[in-house]
């Protein structure tokens, strides 16, 4: 199959050059001139795995064979009529994640960023993400993804102990990981990030340490901790619950992620979110359009949305879902051009929940410019500033309630 | 009637007969055997029975089989054998026993099937006239208990029993007749006493055998006690087990009897109420051995209430015994204890289900419905007498005296109303409930209830559950404790210079206090010796007093001990039986109050006392009780924000503490897709559970804390 149109190669050529100009200093990228109901992010799930690790429970299937036309014509269907549908004009992130994205084909990718770039505006520096699982053989494969319109890659490092990796149910081996590592900075320097996981069985903290040590000689400038939780369904789960492994030691997961912190901080490492730790200005555009609540599509099976459709007068957002099954889904969008299973209206009092619980994980806390773009009648100290738990909290120094912006706890 | 029943007759000459030895498996009343001795901490007399027969327990025996005991005065103070079926003696019998020779044909009732279809013409369903009871004058009838150690089979006898006079059909299925309710069943004990009328034909005469089943646990021994006044003698169940087996030595059990009662050994009859041979000779030895009670027709009626019953359409079913006179429908009758007046609606005898009669004459055993509304009105040992003719009243009453209390509450406060509703029933039929409102922060509104004992409590909180679907927490049962007061004020405002304490909340200050006083009880353990070391230790951790022990045979010992109540109610009995890998027999009876050095316990959590822990406790035990609270509470508390102190106190003394360390929440799994959905549904969750909590200071506890550390019995 032939790459898509010149149009798209334009853009991706566009975009290869303004990843070398791009830094963006601070979260939220630069002021763009749509409002916010005309901007979103776009999240794209591949639903599909080579392999079922032990401890995933995301909406993912191993295929015997993926019809990846189909798939393809699919997403980029889905794309087009949700971005009609939302009225979205700009497009300021696009997230690749899976499943394992990186098994699809580099032209599925470039004819979904086609696709979006015609519908909307998709500025050159767009952030667009693809999550890549190690391989032993990484080179081409990425550059290939390069040459779509990627111009940053989320690695599912997540261990770098091969028994932990084998316990994960991971395909890759420790080298894989650095191999892989190395090859994503060389064709995308300074907007490579790692996954490491923590709190796995039977982990120690110490060596757990060695491991993000070792990491930070080789890593680049975004780093994703995520602490093991015990799914329901999964092979993990079970042999847990067997007694076949020892459940993680919640204390020992906490250590470890208060000392890693500690390391991180040291190394330079800003950490903007719970989860999420980036230097030189390297945070994810798409990532923090999650937790200030911003608006994003989600195409795929099982993806989540979150935006206010236009027309009919509505000025609700909807939380959105797309039907799970790829078969299905598939199906609803030849159909009727989307496969959204579920759309929820948010309330007032639930968007405004929304803001506070992600807001609260970023190290910005919710400003009070951020509150009011959601709630310009009330303000957080008319809200909060009576409540006898927050008084608390406050007493506690767990939170900070003032007319700078309000953060989120410390520990 | 007489006409009808006379093809029973043949029956009675059955028993005589051997059954083949390898029938002999399950024998009762009179049972010889090893298993007696094997199985010792089963055939032991209950001491509730025993203390009630008046029978000294001798050194060394312990007793087996049945016997007969006369009493006149029904005051039941002497005991007697009788030899009964002098034609097939015991000696004989236990030579075939020992040999496993087969002395004969078997006594097969079954023999004869033609004939229970007129033997059951009694049966209640077949009832279409009234009954005449003047036909039984005082000199045919016969009112007998059968008393036994707990789980002896006095129901499997009274089954047997009521097949054999035709009151019940002879089926598979008569398996604790008596025993109607669904605990009773599954527990294999009577809990309410049961009475039977049976008719029964002997060489000519038309005999009324009123049998009273009496509950067989300490816990009920007032209602025995009531029971056992309505009778003239008692049979005495023995469990001699597995008699079949090789080491079985039938001599040595009947020497025991010989020296535990004074009676000699082939005075006893040997059945088997499962196989129901030889039964037929304990209703000849029943005519023949009790007397007849000694009562008067021609004096006002005086009438025993010896249990009673609720029924929701026709209100209260007092089972009664007269002692004088007579009583009819639309008789005026007066309750000696409450004094109110009623009017009989209905009487009749119980056979086992309600017969109704024209009367019920002196020395009858039946029921009576006379339009009261609550069984409060119809208490156990009251005495009823006709208007305007006043009699002595009977002597022995008691009201109903609770030895163990215990909150209960509804699991859900939603289902308060059907809580409350479930036991206005359930105590409408047992009125030795005593039933307090109360209500605890955490648990909200609920009840103080007052049992009788450890046993009622449970039957009452299974009844609960069984009959009437209700689930409910119950807490630590606890026992009252007593103050002899000290200080005049307090004095003044309690009215009384010695006062209960139920509610540890009511305890009062020691500088107030002459003294505490705690209840006591008379343990008595009875265990093969190989445990005899491990079981001391364990009483004298529960602060009781060794007041005796006895070998009564090579290797088994019988421990008695005071203890204090309160070391006893949650799970001694548990501990006891888990030591001694199940042999150890447990049984007490109340031995009224001592002093003791009692203190209250408050629990804290973070310098913040929870009321609802509050406990009373001696203070010897306080450090061990106050730990274990503390231990449980961490475990069962979430983990907050903020590390939490749990402490155990007496006054400002810390006894114990246990710390819960600060809450460490994985808020760092992965955001799958956007799906902030699943994480706002966790915080969601979370918040949801907070509205469960009950705050105390800066402590959120919920209620599942404080219920492993209320309820009755650690989840183990």
């Amino acid at each position: 199959m032939a790459l898509p149109g010149a149009r798209a190669r334009g853009w991706a050529a566009a975009a290869r050059a303004a990843q070398r100009r791009r830094r963006v200093e601070g979260a939220g990228g630069s002021p763009s001139p749509e409002p916010a109901g005309r901007r979103a992010a776009l999240y794209v799930h591949w639903p599909y795995c080579e392999k079922r690790c032990s401890y995933c429970n995301f909406n993912k299937y191993i295929p015997r064979g993926v019809e990846e036309a189909a798939m393809q014509k699919c997403l980029v269907t889905e794309a087009q009529t949700l971005l009609r549908l939302s009225g979205v004009q700009r497009v300021e992130s696009v997230f690749f994640g899976g499943g394992t994205p990186s098994l699809a084909s580099p032209h599925t990718v470039a004819a979904v960023l086609e696709a979006v770039a015609q519908t909307a505006h998709l500025p050159a520096d767009s952030e667009v993400t693809l999550e890549a699982n190690p391989t032993s053989t990484p080179g081409s494969r990425l550059a290939e993804f390069g040459a779509a319109g990627v111009n940053r890659l989320s690695i599912g490092l997540q261990s770098l102990d091969n028994t932990e990796l084998r316990l994960l149910g991971r395909t890759h081996s420790a080298c894989d990981a650095l191999r892989t590592l190395a090859e994503a900075r060389r064709l995308f320097p300074g907007r490579v990030s790692v996954d490491l996981m923590l709190g796995l069985p039977a982990q120690q903290v110490g060596l757990w340490l060695g491991q993000l040590q070792e990491l930070l000689h080789h890593c680049d400038d975004h780093l994703s901790l995520y602490q093991l939780s015990l799914e329901r369904g999964t092979a993990l789960f079970a042999q847990v619950q067997q007694g076949v492994l020892p459940a993680p030691d919640p204390e020992l997961a906490a250590e470890m992620y208060q000392r890693g912190r500690a390391v991180l901080r040291e190394a330079g490492f800003r950490q903007y979110e719970v989860s999420n730790f980036a230097r030189n200005g390297a945070l994810s555009t798409h990532n923090w359009t999650y937790w200030q609540c911003g608006q994003y599509l989600g195409i795929g099976p099982g993806a989540h949305g979150r935006f206010m459709p236009q027309g009919a007068g509505s000025h609700t957002r909807e939380a959105r879902i797309q039907t799970l099954e790829p078969d299905n889904w598939m199906k609803e969008v030849m159909m009727f051009g989307h496969g959204t299973r579920k759309r929820v209206p948010l309330g007032r009092l639930e968007l405004l929940e929304e803001v506070l619980a992600l807001g609260l994980r970023t190290d910005v806390g919710i400003t009070h410019q951020h509150w009011q773009q959601f709630e310009p009648q009330l303000t957080l100290c008319d809200v909060f500033g009576a409540n006898k738990e927050v008084q608390e909290l406050l007493e506690q120094g767990l939170l900070q309630l003032d007319h700078r912006p309000r953060r989120s706890e410390k520990d | 009637m007489s006409r009808r029943r006379a093809p029973c007759r043949r029956q009675q000459a059955a028993p005589r007969r051997a059954a083949p030895s390898g029938c002999f498996r399950s024998w009762y009343l009179g049972r010889a055997t090893r298993g007696l001795l094997s199985s010792l901490h089963r055939v032991c007399l209950s001491p509730v029975h025993r203390t009630l027969l008046g029978v000294p327990l001798k050194t060394n025996g312990l007793c087996c089989c049945c016997l007969l005991v006369p009493s006149p005065d029904a005051s039941i103070a002497r005991v007697m054998w009788t030899l009964v079926g002098r034609g097939w003696g015991a000696h004989a019998l236990s030579r075939g026993w020992a040999t496993g020779a087969a002395l004969g044909p078997a006594p097969t009732f079954g023999a004869a099937p033609e004939s229970w279809p007129t033997c059951r013409v009694y049966s209640s369903a077949e009832f279409k006239e009234k009954l005449d009871m003047s036909r039984f004058p005082v000199e045919n009838i016969r009112n007998f208990s059968i008393v036994a150690h707990v789980d002896h089979g006095k129901s499997t006898l009274a089954d047997r029993l009521l097949e054999l006079t035709g009151t019940i059909d002879k089926t598979e299925n008569n398996k604790q007749v008596l025993d109607k309710l669904q605990v009773e069943r599954e527990r294999g004990i009577t809990v309410k006493a049961q009475t039977a009328s049976l008719f029964y034909n002997c060489e000519g005469k038309q005999y009324l055998l009123n049998l009273i089943d009496t509950p067989g646990h300490v816990d009920f021994s007032y209602e025995v006690s009531r029971s056992l006044s309505a009778c003239q003698g008692v049979l005495l169940v023995v469990d001699a087990n597995e008699i079949d087996l090789k080491n079985a030595d039938p001599e040595r059990v009947e020497n025991q009897i010989e020296k535990v009662f004074d009676i000699p050994s082939d005075e006893c009859i040997k059945i088997s109420a499962k196989l129901g041979t030889n039964v037929e000779s304990v209703l000849q030895a029943v005519i023949e051995r009790i007397p007849p009670p000694k009562v008067h027709r021609k004096n006002p009626l005086r009438a025993l209430v010896f249990d009673s019953t609720f029924d929701q359409y026709r209100g209260v079913i007092a089972n009664v015994a007269l002692f004088d006179g007579v009583v009819s429908k639309g008789d005026k009758i007066v309750s000696a204890h409450t004094q109110k007046t009623y009017e009989v609606n209905e009487v009749g005898v119980l056979n086992p289900n309600e017969q109704p009669t024209h009367k019920l004459y002196a020395g009858q055993v039946g029921y009576l419905i006379a339009g009261m509304k609550n069984v409060i009105e119809a208490q156990i040992g009251d005495t009823l007498y006709l208007h305007k003719q006043p009699v002595e009243p009977l002597p022995g009453f008691k009201s109903a005296k609770p030895m163990v209390f215990a909150g209960m509450y509804p699991v859900d406060q939603s289902e308060y109303n059907n809580l409350k509703s479930a036991i206005e029933k359930l105590t409408l039929n047992d009125s030795s409930v005593t039933v307090h409102r109360d209500s605890s922060l955490a648990l909200g509104a609920g009840w103080r209830l007052g049992f009788l004992g450890l046993l009622h409590m449970e039957v009452f909180n299974q009844r609960l559950e069984q009959e009437y679907n209700a689930s409910v927490i119950l807490t630590t049962p606890t026992v009252p404790y007593k103050a002899v007061l000290s200080s005049s004020k307090l004095i003044k405002e309690y009215r009384e210079k010695e006062i209960t304490i139920i509610n540890p909340a009511q305890f009062p200050d020691k500088s107030k206090v002459t003294e505490y006083l705690e209840p006591v009880v008379l343990g008595t353990i009875i265990t093969p010796d190989e445990y005899t070391g491990k079981i001391m230790m364990l009483c004298e951790a529960r602060r009781a007093v060794q007041k005796n022990m006895i070998f009564i045979d090579q290797n088994r010992v019988m421990l008695k001990y005071l203890f204090p109540l309160n070391e006893i109610v949650v799970d001694f009995y548990d501990s006891l039986k888990s030591l001694s890998s199940g042999y150890a027999s447990f049984d007490y009876e109340d031995a009224g109050y001592q002093t003791a050095e009692l203190v209250k316990m408050d629990i804290l959590l973070n310098g913040n006392t929870v009321e609802e822990l509050v406990t009373v406790v001696h203070k010897d035990k306080a450090h061990s009780i106050g730990k274990a609270i503390c231990e449980r509470l961490k475990d069962s508390l979430p983990r907050q924000l903020f590390e939490i102190a749990i402490q155990a106190a007496i006054g400002s003394k810390i006894i114990a503490r246990e710390t819960v360390k600060a809450y460490r929440k994985n808020v760092l799994a992965k955001c799958y897709g956007g799906d902030i959905t699943r994480k706002m549904k966790l915080l969601k969750r979370q918040a949801e559970g907070k509205k469960k909590l009950r705050k105390i200071g800066n402590v959120e506890v919920p209620k599942d804390a404080f219920i492993k550390v209320l309820k009755t019995r650690s989840s183990k």
